[in-house]
């Protein structure tokens, strides 16, 4: 199966969670063994979706978990 | 370069469904202190889900009390079946949309609007190489505000898919479940919020010239620090 790379932007998120049936797998593979631009596209993609996940990009207000504790200690009473 | 598994959840999900499933038992037997237990790995998750809608870190702190309240009052209704840590961001996210409702930021009408959005068809930023961002360069503020300012751009029916499966890690089914949406309808929204991200960010964080945080590296002789 010959792929544009319109299809495998398509395909570009289910391939990074490695939910592409495995011949598909395979054409997007070779369409990014020769599309530079398609295999830029990937590497900044995951790229990026590392640097979201990091914890350091998200941060929970400091006493965040304290307080919740608090209000539900107050709330049940004890 | 990364590897799908490296944005999969860190923590083997089965057992702790089993340990949630005990703790609910003795919770609803009488020992209601052990809720503190049962809350506490998803807490950061309750956070997150009502921020991913309000944006605004009061508001979403608010939230996520009233949500964790609330599960604790309606505990007898969780059905064991589900998982407990989507059953309490479900509710999170109610209570998120029902304070912006609250606050007029949002109406039935600008929802319909976005979702008009999923026909729509989404490219990448097409770029010809890519020089690779370390983890590391989160130490600086200004890409941490890159990042958090490109998610807040994101219309909400992507926002809150993108937060809960990247942000928090849920995967597609757990994300599904949350939302009330089936996993193809994740599926798509991930898709397009995932390009949406690389199409804002990728052209300003690579080596481009015109790329913003080029300056930054010119800055410090090319380097992220």
């Amino acid at each position: 199966m010959v792929l544009e790379c319109k299809h495998v932007w398509k395909q570009i998120s289910n391939y990074i969670d490695g939910s592409v049936p495995l011949e598909l797998r395979d054409s997007i593979e070779t369409h990014l063994a020769n599309c530079r631009h398609c295999a830029a596209v990937l590497d900044s993609t995951r790229n990026i979706l590392v640097l979201v996940a990091d914890e350091r990009t998200f941060e929970i207000p400091v006493g965040y978990s304290e307080r919740l504790h608090a209000r539900l200690q107050e709330e049940m009473g004890v | 370069m990364t590897t799908p598994e490296s944005i999969s959840p860190a923590v083997p999900q089965e057992p702790r469904d089993a340990r949630d499933r005990d703790l609910i038992a003795r919770i609803l037997g009488g020992e209601r202190e052990l809720f503190h237990d049962l809350v506490r790995p998803y807490e950061k998750s309750v956070y997150f889900a009502a921020y991913s809608l309000l944006q605004n870190e009061q508001d979403a702190e608010d939230v996520a009390q009233e949500a964790v309240l609330r599960a604790l009052k309606h505990l007898h209704t969780f059905r064991a079946e589900a998982k407990f840590s989507t059953w309490l961001v479900s509710i999170a996210l109610n209570e998120a949309r029902g304070r912006l409702r609250h606050n007029r930021l949002i109406d039935f009408e600008s929802v319909d609007e976005v979702r008009e959005e999923e026909s729509g068809d989404f490219t990448p930023a097409v770029i010809s190489d890519w020089r690779e961002v370390p983890s590391d360069a989160l130490e600086r503020k200004e890409l941490r505000e890159l990042l958090r300012s490109a998610i807040a751009k994101l219309p909400e029916i992507y926002r809150e898919v993108l937060v809960l499966r990247d942000v928090q890690e849920f995967n597609i089914a757990e994300t599904a479940a949350a939302l009330g949406l089936t996993e193809g309808v994740v599926k798509t929204r991930l898709l397009r919020a995932r390009l949406m991200m690389q199409k804002e960010l990728a052209p300003k964080l690579n080596t481009g010239r015109s790329g913003l945080l080029s300056l930054f590296r010119l800055q410090t002789r090319g380097s992220w620090f």
